[in-house]
């Protein structure tokens, strides 16, 4: 008989995965350079030399300094210079990242649960998916923020009011062709219960396309955040993202203090380059046709 | 004698196609007893495994059981709403498919599978449901069944992943198997023990079994009785020594007769000349009329069921049995 033995049962189909993954230089760099940013926004409060959003911590007086400064207390090196009201801007890049990575991540996850849930149920879900692809997301979160208000909660509902329906709409593709499969009416055949078909049978068969999903809304979400906290809908002034922070600088630009904007801007492209490197690398991985 | 375990009367499951209405089951009857085995013989599209779906109620749109009875236990399975159908499925019926490759979830430990079969129909812990999943896997001739519990199916090669398939069917006893061409896609060799332990198991616990296939020798070594189909209808139906020794309708004669080891060696297979029919539209009284040898006219009208052990639908049979009488189809 040509059973494999019992002791290379330890190599799950998940490991041989991460190799395959970790083969291209392309997702060596943009692993790389998540790690990196996930590292800074997660240790802010320690690495930041300041809080910048603690209004003792700033000095009006250090408003739009060139990077590299001193600053008028002598107590801390402004690494990328500092902003109008005189904000540290390394301290605010980390702290933005935070505010962004969060928004970003947590209305993928909260989204992905909402779709892939009722992706699987289908039913009339998918017209109001049509609906809601149809319209263009950035008029739907003007909309909703300009009725809800700005803050950091209103904008995750917003992202993830429009970011489910990719996810339910790839779900109950595949879904589809789940259920074709043999093991779907053998789990039926075993009276199983639908829910536990559905959530232990369909949804791990269903993962690997929506874990690509995922990590490109993660990015969608940040860039969205970011245009709505530029247009000053987004996160609030006393808790600046990415966004807002280039929003900050904006006005300076043409005077030649370039740096106010420049480095949330370069740290927001370097985020969803990551991202995005990433997450191509998992669809070519996780591709079936490109197994073969 | 003790009332049949499964008594599917009259059984008609019809899909709607764009072509129209297709019935894939017409008008099937068969009883089976607790301990028995029958063996459902047929062509692809024969009819054979959408009875099996119908008696599991797993027949989805655009199908649908339209007609009859299916009495298990007394219990008519067609009146049952769908939560009382899953209450049965995989507790007190079980079905076996035919590709073990494709029934496991590729995602899920063997141990995760069986134990959640048990734990769907019995208030059970984790351990004891392990166990008893262990001491099964043990019994279907699995070594070192502990060690395979923990494995992904594909680790498993197809024969120990059909006995692992098989195992799961078995694992809360149920009173009637229902196994669609389970050894089809297995080596002969592998076939051959696991018929022998499938029959052994349930003779042991005097389980009943379906069992569907359109392999001759398979059904001569494992069935009780056998029930030829033919166009979504039975058109033989005896003990198994008696319809395969003494083939009565054309339709069996035809299938004995272009088995290989039929023919004198280096001579052409015997072939029964033509195609199945088409099931939107089938030809007008008995279905294999067009492809029969011994068609004369009055075929255009349905044959009824004959009487008695060895029953038959045919005007005009090769031996045995009376012929059939005339039924509105």
């Amino acid at each position: 008989m040509t059973t494999v033995p019992a002791a290379a049962s330890a190599r799950r189909p998940s490991s041989s995965a991460l190799r395959r993954f970790l083969r291209a230089p392309s997702a060596w760099i943009g692993l790389g350079l998540m790690t990196l940013l996930v590292i800074g926004a997660v240790f802010a409060p320690q690495i930041a030399p300041q809080n910048p959003f603690d209004l003792a911590a700033i000095d009006v007086l250090d408003a739009r300094m060139t990077p590299g400064s001193v600053s008028s207390g002598g107590d801390i090196t402004y690494l990328l210079g500092t902003d109008g009201q005189g904000r540290d801007l390394f301290s605010a890049i980390l702290y933005g990242l935070r505010t962004s990575l969060t928004v970003g991540v947590g209305s993928a996850v909260l989204a992905g649960i909402i779709g892939i849930l009722g992706g699987l149920i289908d039913a009339l879900i998918m017209r109001l998916v049509d609906l809601l692809m149809s319209l263009p997301s950035i008029l739907i979160a003007l909309l909703m923020l300009a009725l809800l208000g700005k803050g950091i909660g209103n904008v995750v509902l917003t992202l993830v009011l429009l970011e489910w329906a990719y996810y339910a709409r790839t779900a109950r593709a595949q879904a589809l062709v789940e259920r074709k499969r043999d093991y779907f009416e053998a789990a039926r055949g075993l009276g199983l219960p639908t829910s536990r078909i559905l959530l232990r049978h369909v949804l791990p068969n269903c993962l690997p396309p929506l874990l690509v999903i995922a990590a490109l809304q993660v990015a969608r979400a940040i860039t969205l955040e970011a245009t709505l906290s530029f247009l000053g809908l987004g996160a609030p002034v006393t808790q600046p993202s990415l966004g807002l922070l280039i929003a900050n600088g904006f006005q300076f630009m043409l005077s030649g203090e370039y740096w106010i904007s420049f480095f949330p801007g370069l740290t927001l492209l370097t985020a969803i380059v990551a991202i995005n490197l990433v997450g191509d690398r998992l669809r070519e991985v996780l591709d079936p046709r490109a197994l073969k | 004698m003790t009332a049949p375990l499964l008594e599917v009367r009259n059984l008609r499951t019809r899909f709607r196609t764009e072509r129209g209405d297709l019935d894939a089951v017409r008008d099937v009857s068969f009883s089976l007893r607790a301990g028995e085995t029958l063996g459902l013989v047929g062509e692809s599209g024969s009819g054979k495994s959408v009875t099996g779906f119908s008696i599991m109620g797993l027949i989805d749109p655009p199908g649908q059981v339209v007609g009859g009875e299916i009495l298990f236990r007394g219990q008519d399975l067609t009146k049952l709403d769908e939560e009382a159908m899953r209450s049965l499925r995989g507790n007190r019926i079980a079905m076996v498919f035919q590709d073990p490759m494709m029934t496991l979830n590729p995602v899920l430990r063997i141990s995760t599978q069986m134990i959640e079969t048990v734990r769907a129909h019995e208030t059970i812990d984790d351990t004891t449901a392990r166990i008893r999943a262990r001491d099964l896997l043990g019994t279907m001739g699995i070594p070192s069944p502990e060690a395979r519990l923990d494995a992904y199916p594909h680790q498993l090669s197809g024969g120990m992943r059909q006995r692992v398939a098989i195992a799961i069917a078995l694992i809360n006893k149920p009173d009637l198997i229902i196994a669609d061409e389970p050894t089809t896609a297995l080596d002969v060799s592998i076939q051959a023990q696991i018929l022998a332990e499938v029959q052994q198991l349930t003779r042991e616990s005097g389980t009943a079994l379906l069992w569907i296939t359109h392999d001759l020798s398979v059904i001569a070594g494992i069935a009780d009785e056998i029930a030829v189909m033919y166009a979504g209808r039975i058109v033989e139906q005896g003990g198994v020594d008696a319809v395969l020794d003494q083939p009565s309708h054309p339709y069996t004669a035809g299938l004995i007769g272009s088995l290989p080891g039929a023919s004198a060696p280096g001579a052409m297979l015997v072939q029964i000349p033509g195609t199945t029919p088409d099931m939107v539209d089938p030809p007008q009284g008995c279905a294999f009329g067009p492809r029969c040898a011994r068609r004369e006219s009055d075929c255009v009208r349905q044959p009824g069921f004959t009487d008695g052990a060895h029953r038959l639908r045919c005007f005009h049979p090769l031996s045995g049995p009376a012929s059939a009488a005339e039924v509105s189809a």
